[in-house]
């Protein structure tokens, strides 16, 4: 047996998840797992018990919210990939998400599960966080919205409540020009650095312990990335300033 | 959950990963295991006609599932599924243990784009590694493929 000891809950509605993320001690969601499985297969992460809501109901809608688009807890990747509604609205969710990982990864991972799992180098929350889009929470204690910028607190970290569940990500229209340009060492991986522009705004992924805002003009501006055996901190520097002019130049 | 079509039961142990009950429970061992963390691709299955990693999903998640594995392609003693038929003909494999995974993920990707282009064919193996560096024959395997599917 690879993941250790946990308890196994599969409820079919949001108020049965809720009432057991508001009961349950050391709970974890678990949507499409590309995440939350390999960290239980080493053993990174050893919670008492998985809420697993792949088989909540009525959870599996893009639609459109507002002028922009919102994308339901259990929407795999691939879905927004191929939805026409994403393509036509906010195109940029649409791009952004084909470098998620690969295919295979995407039929199974969920975009709200990538901004609640908030890895520092991926892509979604740093577009969810260049558009000023929100995430919605719910629990037993009722529902509430928390805009991108006060959603990611720290590396893998976020502002989310243990008993909180995100049953829903809302994307604002993009409008145009927009772009998303990251570097990694293989096709698929998570980025080295990465940059999305929504129009005149810039958030950077993979520098710093949350995806962050910068200046385009300056956009290093303030930035300590840490460096690794992939990249030292200046590469990460140097990328996010090719990069950025890059996106700014289309 | 459905296993190439016949009716099998879930495991008991919720911590049962798809890929060791394909491989322990129901000793369907043409499911590689590679790195189990998502990477390597060896273990791909298609639930539901669309290739997904075994290792990241628990056996029980498939209840109420189609699972097709390798062994699903083709019946024993009968002709080779097309897929199978172009890696054999283009020598897309050599040592093997990466060729279950990458014929999973080509039946996804074919079933997804029947005509693929380059970039298609690309992105749609990128998620495979094979460390005997065959991708040019294997490239070559997928495009043999969209000829024997016709």
């Amino acid at each position: 047996m690879k993941p250790p000891p946990f308890e196994h809950h599969e409820p079919t509605t949001i108020e049965e998840t809720c009432s057991l993320l508001g009961s349950l001690e050391d709970a974890k969601v678990l949507a499409g797992g590309q995440s939350l499985i390999p960290l239980l297969n080493f053993r990174l992460a050893r919670p008492r018990h998985l809420v697993d809501i792949n088989r909540v109901s009525g959870v599996d809608r893009i639609y459109e919210r507002d002028g922009g688009v919102a994308v339901q807890a259990m929407v795999r990747q691939a879905a927004v990939e191929d939805s026409d509604l994403v393509a036509r609205i906010c195109p940029l969710l649409g791009v952004a998400v084909r470098l998620v990982a690969h295919r295979v990864i995407r039929n199974r991972g969920t975009v709200c599960g990538s901004l609640a799992h908030a890895d520092p180098a991926s892509e979604l929350p740093a577009v969810l966080l260049a558009l000023g889009g929100h995430a919605v929470a719910r629990s037993t204690r009722g529902e509430r919205t928390i805009p991108a910028d006060q959603l990611f607190s720290g590396l893998f970290e976020t502002t989310l409540a243990p008993d909180e569940m995100v049953v829903e990500a809302w994307f604002p229209a993009s409008g145009r020009p927009f772009a998303i340009l990251e570097e990694s060492r293989r096709h698929g991986d998570f980025a080295l650095a990465g940059v999305v522009r929504a129009d005149a705004r810039l958030a950077l992924f993979g520098v710093a312990s949350t995806p962050v805002m910068a200046d385009p003009r300056d956009p290093t501006l303030g930035l300590q990335p840490g460096g690794d055996l992939e990249a030292s901190a200046d590469f990460r520097l140097h990328l996010v300033r090719v990069l950025t002019e890059k996106a700014f130049a289309a | 959950m459905r296993i190439n079509g016949v009716d099998r039961p879930a495991p008991s142990d919720a911590r049962r990963l798809l890929s060791d009950h394909l491989r322990h429970e129901l000793g369907l061992t043409g499911t590689h295991v590679g790195c189990e963390h998502g990477v390597c691709g060896c273990c791909t299955v298609l639930l539901d006609g669309a290739p997904v990693r075994s290792c990241l999903m628990l056996a029980v998640q498939a209840e109420g599932h189609d699972v097709t594995t390798v062994e699903g392609l083709a019946r024993d003693g009968a002709p080779l599924h097309p897929v199978q038929q172009a890696f054999h003909e283009c020598h897309a494999l050599q040592c093997g243990f990466c060729t279950p995974g990458f014929v999973m993920s080509v039946v996804g990707l074919l079933a997804q784009h029947p005509h693929p282009s380059a970039q298609e064919i690309e992105e749609g193996i990128a998620g495979n590694l094979c460390r005997c560096t065959g991708y040019a024959s294997i490239r070559r395997a997928v495009t043999r493929s969209v000829e024997l599917l016709k």
